[in-house]
Parts: structure tokens; sequence; C-alpha cells
């Protein structure tokens, strides 16, 4: 195949501090990234000539949840460019890569700088985690027929689609919590992961309930941090003194009404359409996969990507993870193997990207899985989703 | 309805305000194709079912069934009891579904599948869709 997607590698990788309050700009932490991962690439600011994020400046959200604008980034670095781009509406966090890897393959950029930043740990204070639209006011757009019925958090709503799935298929949260079980198992083996004390079944199934099926384990922790991707003309690969990961192929398709409430199958939701996708642009199927890093902003999500990326059939992740030796770095799918969002952090996925890099090139320290060919990430999840499959180069 | 809870109000324009207010009328209200009968929601300008423009609001029945549900316990908004939220599908049309709350019924009596039926819950000028359980 000649699928644009190869002409782009994953040159260099970077990540600021990682913390619960840093208390620094996103803007400084987005610096500190860029910084890391333009030296792990082998190059200097003066060779990076594209730059992108998601959502960035002005997003909806606020800035602790979108980030710095590639403006202030481009500038703060004295950046010059021939493309650039930031924004929330694409195939979820990953919308960022597929961007640069369109511009890269399209010829509009040899280095292009990606970057997902956070500051959400510092913006909530010590106040615990606010609804969105809490605080009053209207609300129009989609959101008004969510937000009203006091359905203030993602949370609520794939609580709904996973208890759905309980419903349709007989999933368990003794199975849901294999997810939350095995992320904490592997962040105890990731150093910069935040929650790292061993956590059992037990512990998962006694947490406070926030809402059903979901306990306190089921949700990630938000975190202040930045990660830095350098995505490089795939000839660049031979100048770099590391392996890097080769873009195989991603998944970008959304068939389904992008709608909480009205998208076909409540069970899957936009997963499903952008893993089928991915495995359209690829001659790899699901059994070349060695490890998988899978969105688990909420635990359930790392299920719906294991069904919508074939690694299981449909309804049967339950099942699949169930015990979690499958699962664990040592099983036959590794996943999440340096904590997922639920431990290490919600780096809003580009934690996952970041560590199927470090996997791949072998990187991965005391967490390393013994094969780390192929690994596929899903980023996102209810009515976004984007799918991303790397292969070691090198 | 006793205890009416804190709500974000939804922001009224010309696309809206028919849903938002119908239930003064005591009627549950979407956006109706003129030409094939498409229920249309969230309102639009265009009918996928067909390619008409012209779209009026049209009462449904008020029946629906429960699709799926949470039962919240996390403050999002300030200390509050738990509280069922819920996708309920219409019988009108299949995929026709409204994110709402389950009200008047003790919340381990709800189970996916039951058969519920619109009550309203005003605040102001807005009347919030909300359902009940009722017999099969």
């Amino acid at each position: 195949m000649t699928d644009f997607e190869r002409r782009s590698i994953i040159s260099g990788i970077g990540q600021s501090a990682i913390g619960r309050r840093l208390n620094r700009t996103g803007l400084d932490l987005t610096v500190e990234a860029s910084l890391r991962a333009v030296e792990d690439a082998g190059l200097t600011l003066a060779d990076i000539d594209g730059i992108a994020t998601y959502p960035g400046g002005g997003s909806a959200g606020g800035g602790a949840f979108a980030g710095p604008g590639t403006p202030d980034v481009q500038d703060a670095l004295r950046l010059e460019v021939n493309w650039h781009t930031g924004g929330i509406e694409g195939p979820a966090q990953l919308a960022a890569v597929v961007n640069a890897v369109m511009a890269v393959g399209a010829g509009l950029a040899n280095h292009v700088l990606v970057y997902r930043t956070v500051t959400e740990a510092t913006a909530q204070g010590s106040g615990g985690r606010q609804g969105i639209g809490a605080g009053g006011g209207g609300i129009g757009g989609s959101m008004q027929w969510t937000i009203p019925f006091r359905a203030y958090s993602a949370a609520n709503w794939l609580a709904m689609n996973a208890q759905r799935h309980f419903h349709e298929y007989g999933t368990t949260r003794e199975q849901l919590g294999m997810i939350a079980v095995n992320a904490r198992r592997n962040a105890g083996l990731n150093p910069l992961a935040i929650y790292r004390d061993p956590m059992t079944l037990d512990d998962y199934l006694a947490a406070r309930m926030i809402t059903t099926p979901f306990g306190l384990f089921d949700c990630d922790v938000p975190v202040d941090g930045s990660t830095a991707l350098i995505v490089s003309r795939s000839e660049h690969g031979a100048n770099v003194d590391h392996p890097v990961a080769r873009v195989e192929a991603m998944g970008t398709a959304l068939r389904g009404r992008p709608s909480w409430d009205q998208y076909d199958d409540l069970t899957t939701m936009a997963a499903r359409d952008a893993g089928a996708h991915l495995w359209t642009r690829t001659d790899l199927t699901p059994v070349d996969v060695d490890l998988v890093e899978l969105y688990d902003g909420f635990s359930f999500l790392a299920m719906v990507w294991l069904e919508a990326l074939g690694f299981c059939g449909k309804g049967e992740a339950g099942p699949f993870v169930e015990g979690g030796t499958r699962i664990a770095l040592e099983g036959e799918l590794p996943l999440n193997t340096h904590g997922g969002q639920l431990s290490a952090g919600r780096l809003h996925g580009f934690g996952f990207i970041h560590e199927a890099c470090l996997q791949l090139r072998g990187e991965a320290g005391e967490r390393q899985v013994a094969k780390a060919e192929v690994a596929a990430v899903g980023n996102g999840g209810g009515p976004i989703a984007g799918a991303l499959l790397l292969s070691r180069d090198g | 309805m006793t205890d009416v809870p804190f709500r974000v109000l939804p922001s009224l324009d010309e696309t809206n305000e028919f849903f938002w207010t119908s239930g003064s009328e005591g009627v549950l209200r979407f956006l109706r194709c003129q030409s094939c009968g498409y229920w249309l929601h969230p309102p639009g300008p265009w009918c996928p079912g067909c390619g008409a423009t012209e779209f009026a609001p049209e009462a449904v029945s008020g029946r629906a069934e429960l699709v799926t549900y949470t039962v919240n316990h996390q403050p999002w908004a300030g200390p509050a009891d738990p509280y069922v939220i819920a996708i309920v599908g219409l019988p009108e049309q299949e995929g026709l579904r409204l994110t709402t709350n389950i009200v008047g019924c003790p919340i381990d009596e709800v189970v996916i599948g039951m058969p519920v039926q619109v009550v309203f819950e005003q605040h102001g000028d807005i009347w919030f869709p909300l359902f009940e359980k009722v017999a099969p």
C-alpha cells in the first residue's frame, strides 16, 4: 500500500514535568516538552517548519483544558513555519497528529511540532472536579440536550453507554474494574505515574460511586503536563540515534450521528467507525499488534476500543479483560502499559501516543513489553474518536 | 413536583424555543418534516428522510422506553441526593431519543426497557421534559 501515512514517522517525543498541581503556565510546560522532543528528534528549532495542537487557544472548555494555542507556542519558540493548525473538531485528541501527518504527506512540512497541554489539576484547585456548566447561565448548542438534565460530565454520559453495554452483553463491574486494576499495576512500574500504590479489585469495588456503574477509580486523574511529538518525513529516521515510530495507518472515520444520545449504537459510539477505518488503511491486522494504548478517561472506553479495534468480538470486552492476565504486561495484549490516564494522569490522549513510542523504541524501563514492534493507539470516546497504528522502525 | 432541583437553563432561540416551552401545554413536541413525516431532533434545516425543508413542531404521544440510565452520586453542581439521568427512546421513530431524568419512582426500581411517560418540570418559561415510570 502507498497510503500517505507511511511518509511520516514520530522522530522525537518529549514531556514536561507532570503533576497534580504544578502551578506553572501551560505555555511554560509546552515549551519544556517541545524542547525535549526537538532534541530527541535530533533537530533544532530552526528545523521545525510546522506546528499543530488539539484543541488549542480559544477552544471551548477554557485554557486549563485547551492548553496554549499555536500562535503562542510559535512565538515563544520563535518558530518559522510553513503550516500551522489547532482545533477541537476532528478525530479526538489524535486530530493534531492526523493534521501533522497529512501536512508531511502532502509536502507542506518536514518536521511538525505536535503538542497537547493540560493544566486541569491546578485549575481545579482543592475544590474537586466540577461539572460542565455547573456555574449556571444559559447553555446553547449541543450541550443544551444533556447539561440541563443534570448530566454535567462526560462521566454521566459515558456511564449510560457502559450501563447499556452491561445490559446487552452482561458486562460486570468486576470486569470493568480490571481496566483500572491493570492500569494501576503498570503505573507501579512507571516512576512518572501519579497513582502508584497497589490496588486490588476489592479496593476498586469499595471506592465511592460517582455515577453508576462508574466508581471513583473508573475516572481518570486530572494533571498538569504537556506532551510533545515531532512528526517528520520518514527519511529523517536514518538521522536519528534511536529507533522511531513509523506511522502505519490512521482511523479517522465518523459514520454514526456525532451526538451523545442520537448515535445509533450506544455501546460503541465513534470508536467503532475509527477502529474499522484504521484496518482499511493497512495490510496489518489485529493479530500483528503487540501492545495497545487505549483511551481510558473512563475505564469503559478502553473496553470499547478493544472491541472497536477488533481485538475481541462485539460485546466481548468484559470476558476478554476478566482476571486481567490477557491485558497484563506479560499477557498476549498488554494494555495501557504506563498506567493510562486512570493512574498515570490525564494527559488527554497524548500520553498514550508517547507511551506507544517509548515501547516501540524499547525505552520503557521496568514496564517494557518483551516484543514491541507494532502498537495500536485509540484516542477519544463518545462521539469523537481517532485510531493510530505505529510500528518500530530502526 | 416538590423539591425542584437546580438546573442549567437552555438559551432559547428561534430554533429551540418550541421544544423548551411546549410543556406549558402539557405536550412534548419535536420538529416534523411536513413532506415525509420524519421526526428531526435536534432541530435542523433539512430532512435526511426526503430532503424537504418544511418543518413544524408536532406533538408526540409522550410515551417512551428507557434505553439506558445512570444514577448520579457526584455533587457536580453542589450537594444533591442521588438522581437518575437517562436516555429514553420514543416509539414514534426508531432512534429518536432524549437525554432526560427519571423522576417519581424509587431509584432501585429503574430498569432498562421499562415504559415511561413524559412529565414536565417548570423553571420560569422553560418546561423540562422528564419521565415517570408507568405500567406496561
